[in-house]
């Protein structure tokens, strides 16, 4: 948790959620989000040298489930929710790489 | 100045299970779209994804049969990004602590053993599959959330030919040991390849260029000596390679720009909140141990030892499992390994490769072979009978015994009936006699021609012969 605002940079982290922003949001949320960004480094000031990184905070490990098939949702359910369909597939504008 | 190639595999393989790697949805190929979905694998809010049982116990058995060792912890990250083939915007992987880590395989490219060594293997979630159309993109989420392995190889390979038999060979052992079926026209095997070139002598590895998703070992090899020609042309010619991604064009046999380094995607990758991380007891990869099945090198070994095979059949019966499979069913009925080995790899593969069909839809079953070759021991029917006998049987079905009796195939051995065709070739064809008395043993495979002949090919080659010499002889 260290090192946070410095290298921060809204218009990058924007493209990669794809997401439009103007120049002046774009300074906005740049201000506000370091303003956030400071409050959380405040962290920062514990010294957690003698204290294990770990990616949950509780340590339940193994939560499985048998290979067994269940039921999924209705097809015609499932296609309202598509803006648009062809047989059964969703149509979406066309894919190109980014 | 010389240049040398060095070449890496991210070989993705979809899991033998029943249902997707988070969800109880069904995998099955060809399924009607969309029908195999819920609010799991449709990223839905709220919906939350449990692991997949069978598919860890898939992953960590795939890493001991290929030398892994099993990552005593391990746990789930999110790779972001935007793309319509996975509906969360995420797709779960593993990052930094993988299922499996290292291990090494024996391949033998050209006659030549060569050890390969693997970074890790990681277990994943499918993604769903585009089809692209005229001013649109299809999506059919069936295949999406589905359990996928990566397996890293080390850039640790130097040629085409060594990229295709270490993938050959993941992929026999994936079949063996039931881990995948690898059809790879399913897109259930499917490699990226990593290249780089450098002059001989140079410590640090070329730019390298990835080549993305191929699923056919033919495409694998043209684009690995498309792109080695590319790097090293460029290199000689003082230019230099540019690290990117990109795609290949079977119909052109060329590799393309699909990615530069400058727009490479950044994921930000993070640990997945959803899901606790794996640690699978001592006790459990034991068991697991204790259920790997033979490998086909093990085979091999006691095909040889045991069963008296010639090394070669047993590299030829083992290539594939059905077919060691079908060997060993058929050992059950005989215990002529040989004879079965013979019609395995004359009669059945040139049948099977003939009707383009594989051994396990053949109409012959391994106890029909069995019975074949108890008949041809016996000299019922000879060798070749034999032959005709496993065509019909192949085609049509049916019974050994029941189809010599019917066509009336049985061998004559009875002194009888040879001695009438033998007085009569020996009657008939003074020339050849003359010769086989002067001293010219080989005049008598003429007057054997002739009692065959007269016999439709049914007398027992043997017994015409030893009619034939005694008659001569005396």
């Amino acid at each position: 948790m260290s090192k946070t605002h410095e290298g921060m940079d809204v218009g990058y982290v924007a493209k990669l959620a794809c997401i439009d922003l103007t120049e002046e949001e774009t300074t906005l949320f740049q201000g506000q989000l370091n303003q956030v960004l400071h409050y959380v480094e405040q962290l920062d000031e514990l010294d957690v040298s003698n204290v294990e990184s770990t990616a949950h905070a509780i340590p339940v490990f193994n939560v499985f489930r048998k290979d067994v098939v269940g039921t999924s949702l209705n097809h015609a359910d499932v296609m309202a929710n598509a803006p648009s369909s062809v047989n059964g597939e969703v149509r979406v504008p066309k894919i190109i790489d980014q | 100045m010389k240049y040398e190639a060095t070449i890496g595999l991210e070989t993705h393989v979809m899991q033998k299970t029943n249902s997707k790697m988070f969800c109880s949805c069904k995998y099955e190929y060809g399924a009607e779209p969309n029908t195999h979905v819920c609010p799991t694998c449709l990223g839905y809010p709220g919906a939350l994804p449990v692991m997949n049982e069978m598919a860890i116990e898939l992953c960590c058995k795939a890493g001991m049969l290929l030398g892994c060792e099993i990552n005593p912890y391990s746990k789930w990250d999110r790779k972001n990004y935007f793309y319509p083939d996975m509906a969360k915007n995420y797709q779960i992987t593993q990052a930094d602590e993988p299922l499996c880590i290292g291990g090494q395989v024996e391949v033998e490219v050209e006659g030549e053993m060569k050890t390969f060594t693997l970074e890790r293997i990681h277990q994943e979630e499918n993604a769903a599959k585009n089809t692209h159309v005229a001013g649109a993109s299809l999506v059919d989420y069936n295949r999406a959330g589905t359990a996928l392995m990566e397996i890293v190889s080390n850039p640790c390979m130097s040629s085409a030919e060594d990229a295709l038999a270490y993938m050959a060979y993941v992929k026999q052992i994936m079949q063996y040991g039931g881990i995948s079926n690898c059809d790879q026209e399913k897109g259930q095997m499917r490699s990226d390849v990593n290249i780089s070139v450098r002059p001989i002598g140079q410590k640090e590895l070329g730019e390298k260029v990835e080549i993305k998703n191929m699923n056919s070992f033919a495409f694998i090899k043209d684009a690995i000596e498309y792109e080695i020609d590319r790097q090293t042309t460029l290199l000689e010619s003082g230019g230099s390679v540019v690290q990117e991604t990109r795609g290949y064009d079977p119909d052109r046999g060329e590799t393309f720009t699909q990615r530069t380094k400058e727009n490479a995607h950044d994921y930000r990758y993070f640990p997945e909140p959803d899901l606790m991380p794996v640690q699978v007891p001592e006790e459990q990869l034991k068991q697991w141990r204790s259920e790997l099945p033979e490998l086909p090198a093990q085979r091999q070994v006691r095909y040889v030892e045991q069963l008296g095979l010639p090394e070669y059949d047993a590299g030829v019966l083992t290539a594939d499992m059905a077919t060691s499979d079908w060997f060993e069913q058929a050992m059950q009925h005989t215990k002529n390994a040989k004879a079965v080995s013979n019609f395995i790899m004359g009669e059945m593969m040139r049948l099977l490769s003939e009707q383009n069909v594989e051994i396990s839809e053949s109409k012959l079953t391994p106890e029909n072979l069995a019975e074949i070759i108890e008949l041809i021991d016996a000299k019922i029917i000879s060798t070749g009978a034999g032959k005709q006998v496993f065509e019909m049987i192949f085609n049509e079905g049916g019974e050994p015994k029941i189809i010599v009796e019917e066509k009336g195939m049985a061998q004559v051995s009875d002194d009888s009936a040879l001695e009438g065709w033998a007085d009569e070739a020996i009657a008939s064809n003074p020339q050849p006699v003359e010769e086989y008395k002067a001293g010219n043993p080989a005049s008598i495979n003429f007057l054997m021609g002739q009692v065959m002949k007269a016999s439709r090919g049914k007398a027992n080659p043997g017994a015409v012969m030893q009619m034939l010499k005694q008659k001569l002889d005396a």
